[in-house]
């Protein structure tokens, strides 16, 4: 509190100070979404204190220092918090003339995973080592790319007034923007990512208003893509066990079954309000692999219960419900696509990884946004949360 | 912004964002639900398979009790020996998986380090032996035949051994005190089957994987109370087994000792004179097979008169209890349970079972008795008895002309006891029985106990058999087919028999009467029957379930449980008539049949009484029975294909009782050379510590010095670090010889 009448001096004029400026009522702070600030903060603040529950005792893999990974998923939501407020600051309008640029950017990286440069981790194809502990996951970035040079062709015409929908033209050249890096990740292969990806290229499309026929045909598309994999064992047997055994833990009970199993006795054991944090047997026991990562969620379940876990699913659901006000509310619709295709990701990411740890969908390394330990995943999100405000600070008064 | 053109919202694309909002907020509802499915609604389940998730149990396996002698001699304890096991769940903490610690242990046990390295791993489809296939978290034995010095060094170095213990274990060991094997009566033991553990999984008393099980004698019969209790400890692991805490901890509870009525001083002489006796019996010629004996098996009992309890028990062939320790060998096997093995597991004494012949004849003395003839008689002792021109012989066609009973008991006269069951079976109804038949010779009989277990306390005793009218038909209706295929009239003299028994065979015929008044035809008895009825004669009257237990010891010695003898009936006869038959044996072992056997015994001091008996068996050689009796004591001897009763088994006997009473063989008492002169009452002195005293056992025959180089009694050796652990069966029997310092001959009793 610097400025002492602050309040008494609500009105307009050049005069105001820099706070009461703040929160004036077309203030930035004023216009700034305030439940999805909240809630992202809250959500990488449990995902830092499951963590450290799941990797406290893996001398292993945090060099002997309990508070390793602690101290890295906090230094990552700082960087992520930053990025936001880059992206806010910078605007999602301006970054619309450099799309082109960071869509050729993360094309570059995500091939150059496929160089020896790229690395294997977890099974996935994913990685690119920088050194010094330090790797990056393209895939990441690249959700966002796809997100924003998609809604850039599909609304340019639509924003400019001279159709009502984007045309089949546009559309195609949209789709081929996004299957060059959809395809190039499958290479990888890094199906949970291309899994998303296909998600958001749906939510888009649903979201520019092209035709009907896109949606339904992309969806058959989808289906028909998916029974060609199968069918043609385009996968490694390992993908498809993965994909049966969630379902079935039988199938495959000393791999991906135990997981899944192990996750649910995980999550079942925790009750109402779970074992409390750093109690769990099972999160103790490491029995549930990659707990910090893509399986975060069965530590929230197991020591924090359904009080716990039901909160992160409450504060994710105010994340998607504010993201869904902002993509209607705003008028212009490059900012609606680009929401939609955030929306679509979060939604989709969220349910399938929370979805895998509770068995009802088949198991993917996927993160959960936030929450799950990861840099890429981290500042991906956090940008994402960047474009949604600014999406909502930048969006006409008049509507 | 206001230089951006306003577009307008088209419809299409609000209801389209609508339609998304309602699919990410079901998406996010299905979560909710399915959370809510697994936390609340199925928790509890999925807790309890996470407790169980991360519990391991490792198993200290208990001590199991000792099986003593009357006085304390261990007649099956447990050897101590080192045995040095590493941990795997210490071993994987090591950066190299505890390669090096094992490689240095293989240096001080003298082994390779392939061998140790492979004696960790664990099973699998994979790996050959040598592999460990036991629980993960259990120590694996590397060797039990670790030198005291090895144990030390790998203990005094504990920080260079991690995860390694070298530490006593007892293994089961059968001391066969003085040689006295005792092998039927202990039984065996063998690893627990799968079925077992599956079957005693959710009972008060679960079998463990190691366990050991008792399967026949009294290692069988007393297994629950000589078994103790595993301890358990329950540690809490991780999802590669390592330990991350301790649970629950149950420590192992030594099984019981059992004290047996069994003196290995007697149980010594009654295995040695049996072996002599049925060494000497194949020695003779039997003229009516124009062969010498075969003696192929025997049995003897020695049993306390007055109370049933059993002091010595042997049968012939035997074996050495010892090839069952540490699993037996397939070898091993077939010699003890094969085809021309003779089959020495058996034990005869309760096992074995044959027509008793003249000792059977106090049965029908007793039923003539009850059916109202009188003692005194008199009764032609005739040489023969035809029944319709079947002619039936006394023995050796001898004739004492009128006699009473108890003359013709001494004399063993046939015809006697011929014409009694004759003449009864004739007043029963003959072939076709009155309904209210009396069938005093039967009845007698089942009075006697026969037919039925004694109910001794050692398993799968058999009953014996009473021909009785209604055995008669059951065997008949079981076996008619096969005799009336068989039998032709005129055919073979055994087609004839079939022919015979086809027609009638459910009909008890004057033949069958006659022939089972003297302990023939199909009657069957076992020496635990006949011991039991003689000691009844003995003691006045009273049948007592034989027993070898006679108490059982808490390993702490604070509890003592007595097995107190029990009564199954009174023998059917008055005290006169027991008086009258009792000095009628004492006759037979005076003046009678036995007499030749105890000369110059001290009859004036020692009253014997006794009976023989010659059954002959179709096929066979004749069976030797001798059933005597002091007021203490009840011995009773049979050898198959042996010979006569009192020519094969009766020099055994005497020295048998020579030796429970210092008898020397001009009739000398001796007391102090007297082994037992008195049963023994009390149990064995129980130290303050638990332990129980036992004394020495002196070889016997004393002579033969050779025969008993590996008795039981070897100093404790000073330097074992076994004796920092306490036993509590530590006594001067202990034995700490290594396995394989065994000498390799058979402690076998018949070669």
């Amino acid at each position: 509190m610097t400025g002492s009448n602050g309040f008494s001096v609500s009105g307009y004029g050049p005069e105001r100070s820099s706070l009461s400026r703040l929160f004036a009522r077309d203030s930035l702070a004023r216009r700034l979404d305030w439940p999805i600030l909240f809630s992202a903060i809250a959500l990488s603040l449990i995902g830092a204190a499951l963590v450290y529950s799941a990797t406290r005792n893996r001398t292993e893999l945090n060099q002997g220092d309990p508070y390793y990974f602690l101290f890295r998923h906090l230094l990552n939501t700082g960087i992520g918090f930053a990025l936001m407020i880059g992206t806010v600051w910078l605007g999602h309008r301006t970054l619309r003339t450099a799309v082109p640029i960071l869509y050729g950017l993360s094309v570059f990286l995500i091939l150059l995973v496929l160089t020896p440069l790229g690395a294997t981790i977890n099974g996935a194809h994913a990685w690119i080592v920088i050194g010094g502990g330090f790797s990056l996951q393209p895939s990441e970035f690249v959700k966002i790319t796809i997100i924003l040079g998609m809604a850039m062709l599909l609304a340019a015409r639509v924003d400019a007034g001279d159709k009502p929908y984007p045309d089949h033209r546009t559309v195609l050249q949209a789709l081929g923007l996004a299957a060059v890096p959809i395809l190039i990740v499958l290479l990888m292969p890094d199906l949970g990512s291309v899994m998303v990806m296909v998600i958001v290229v749906l939510g888009v499309l649903l979201a520019s208003g092209a035709s009907n026929r896109w949606v339904f045909g992309l969806i058959g598309a989808g289906a028909l893509g998916a029974i060609a994999v199968w069918q043609l064992k385009i996968l490694d047997e390992y993908q498809i066990n993965r994909f049966a055994a969630f379902a079935n833990p039988e199938l495959d009970p000393a791999g991906v079954g135990y997981n899944t199993n192990q996750a649910r006795i995980a999550i079942g054991s925790g009750g109402l309000f779970g074992t409390g944090l750093g109690k769990g047997s099972q999160t103790t026991g490491q029995f549930v692999p990659e707990q910090q990562t893509d399986f975060v969620f069965t530590v929230a379940g197991e020591e924090l219960g359904f009080v716990g876990a039901g909160l992160i699913l409450v504060l994710l659901g105010i994340v998607l419900w504010r993201a869904c006000r902002i993509a209607r509310e705003t008028t212009e619709l490059y900012g609606t696509i680009v929401a939609a295709g955030i929306i679509a990701w979060f939604a989709f990411q969220s349910f399938e990884n929370v979805g895998m740890t509770l068995g009802i969908m088949p198991v993917a390394g996927l993160p959960l946004p936030f929450v799950s330990y990861g840099g890429s995943s981290m500042f991906a999100v956090w940008v994402a949360v960047g474009l949604l405000q600014s999406i909502r600070v930048q969006r006409p008064m008049s509507a | 912004m206001t230089n951006i053109p306003e577009t307008g919202r088209t419809p299409r694309v609000q209801i389209r964002l609508v339609v998304i909002q309602i699919l990410v907020l079901s998406l996010l509802g299905t979560l909710g639900g399915r959370l809510w499915y697994l936390q609340i609604r199925n928790g509890d389940e999925y807790a309890k398979e996470a407790s169980g998730n991360h519990v391991q149990q490792v198993v200290s396996p208990a001590v199991r009790g000792s099986i003593l002698d009357a006085r304390g001699v261990p007649i099956a304890d447990n050897e101590t020996r080192l045995v040095v096991s590493a941990s795997r769940t210490d071993l994987l903490k090591m950066k190299d998986d505890g390669d090096a610690v094992l490689t240095k242990l293989a240096r001080v046990l003298g082994l390779k380090a392939k061998d140790v390295l492979d004696k960790v791993r664990l099973c699998d489809s994979k790996t050959p032996q040598p592999c460990w296939n036991g629980s993960p978290y259990q120590p694996i034995p590397i060797t039990d035949e670790a030198t005291a010095k090895q144990a030390l060094q790998i203990r005094e170095r504990a920080e260079d051994f991690p995860g390694i213990t070298a530490e006593p274990m007892a293994v089961r060991r059968y001391a066969a005190p003085g040689e006295a094997n005792t092998a039927q009566v202990l039984g065996y033991l063998s690893p627990v089957t799968d079925e077992e553990i599956t079957k005693a999984k959710d009972t008060a008393s679960p079998y463990l994987r190691s366990d050991q099980v008792g399967r026949s004698g009294l290692e069988r019969e007393y297994d629950k109370e000589l078994r103790g209790k595993a301890g358990v400890t329950r540690y809490e692991v991780d999802n590669l087994g390592r330990v991350i805490g301790q649970a629950k901890s149950d420590e192992a509870q030594p099984g019981a000792n059992v004290v047996t009525s069994i003196d290995s001083r007697v149980q010594r002489v009654a295995e040695y004179e049996l072996n002599e006796a049925m060494k000497d019996a194949r020695d003779v010629f039997d003229d009516n097979t124009g062969e010498n004996y075969k003696a192929d098996s025997g049995a003897v009992v020695v049993m306390e008169a007055k109370t049933g309890r059993v002091v010595a028990m042997a049968s012939n062939p035997s074996y050495d209890p010892n090839a069952w320790v540490g699993g037996i060998s397939g070898k091993d096997y077939t010699k003890l349970t094969g085809k021309g093995s003779n089959y020495p597991l058996l034990n005869r004494a309760i096992q074995g079972q044959s027509a008793p012949g003249s000792v059977f004849k106090v049965i029908p003395t007793a039923a003539a008795v009850n059916a109202g003839y009188s003692f005194n008689g008199p009764y032609e002792c005739s040489s023969s008895y035809s029944i319709g021109g079947q002619v039936f012989n006394n023995f050796e066609s001898k004739g004492y002309g009128p006699i009473s009973l108890g003359r013709a008991l001494e004399v063993s006269c046939d015809t006697v006891f011929y014409r009694l069951s004759h003449e009864e079976w004739k007043r029963d109804g003959g072939t076709k029985p009155k309904k209210n038949a009396k069938d005093w010779f039967y009845k007698t009989a089942h009075q006697f106990g026969l037919g039925k277990e004694t109910g001794i306390d050692l398993p799968n005793e058999v009953a014996g058999r009473v021909p009785d009218r209604q055995w008669k038909q059951d065997y008949w209706k079981a076996n008619k087919d096969a005799w009336c295929k068989y039998g032709k009239k005129g055919g073979s003299y055994a087609q004839q028999i079939a022919y015979e028994n086809c027609l009638e065979g459910n009909r008890m015929r004057a033949g069958d009467s006659v022939n089972y008044s003297i302990g023939q035809g199909d009657t069957l008895v076992t020496p635990i029957q006949m011991a039991t009825i003689y000691s009844a004669i003995s003691n006045g009257g009273t049948l007592y379930d034989p027993t070898v237990g006679k108490a059982i010891i808490s390993p702490d010695g604070k509890t003592v449980q007595e097995i107190k003898p029990k009564s199954h009936g009174k023998l059917p006869m008055t005290r006169k008539t027991r008086d009258e038959i009792d000095g009628a044996l004492a006759g037979v072992a005076t003046r009678g049949t036995a007499a030749w056997r105890f000369g110059g015994w001290p009859q004036d001091k020692i009253p014997m009484h006794a009976k023989t008996g010659t059954a002959e068996v179709y096929g066979k050689q004749t069976t030797s029975w001798f059933t005597t009796y002091t007021k203490d004591y009840s011995v009773v001897m049979t050898i198959s294909q042996g010979g006569t009763g009192s020519g094969a088994s009766g020099p055994a006997v005497r020295n048998i009782y020579n030796a429970l009473y210092g008898v020397s063989e001009d009739g000398a008492i001796d007391k102090k050379k007297a082994l037992l002169y008195d049963p023994q009452k009390n149990l064995p002195k129980i130290e303050k510590d638990g332990s129980i005293d036992s004394p020495k056992v002196e070889k016997y025959p004393a002579k033969k010095e050779q025969a008993s180089e590996e008795g039981g009694q070897q100093p404790v050796n000073g330097d074992d670090p076994a004796a920092t652990v306490p036993d509590p069966n530590a006594g001067n029997n202990r034995d700490t010889r290594r396995r394989s310092a065994r000498p390799k001959k058979r402690r076998r009793t018949l070669t």
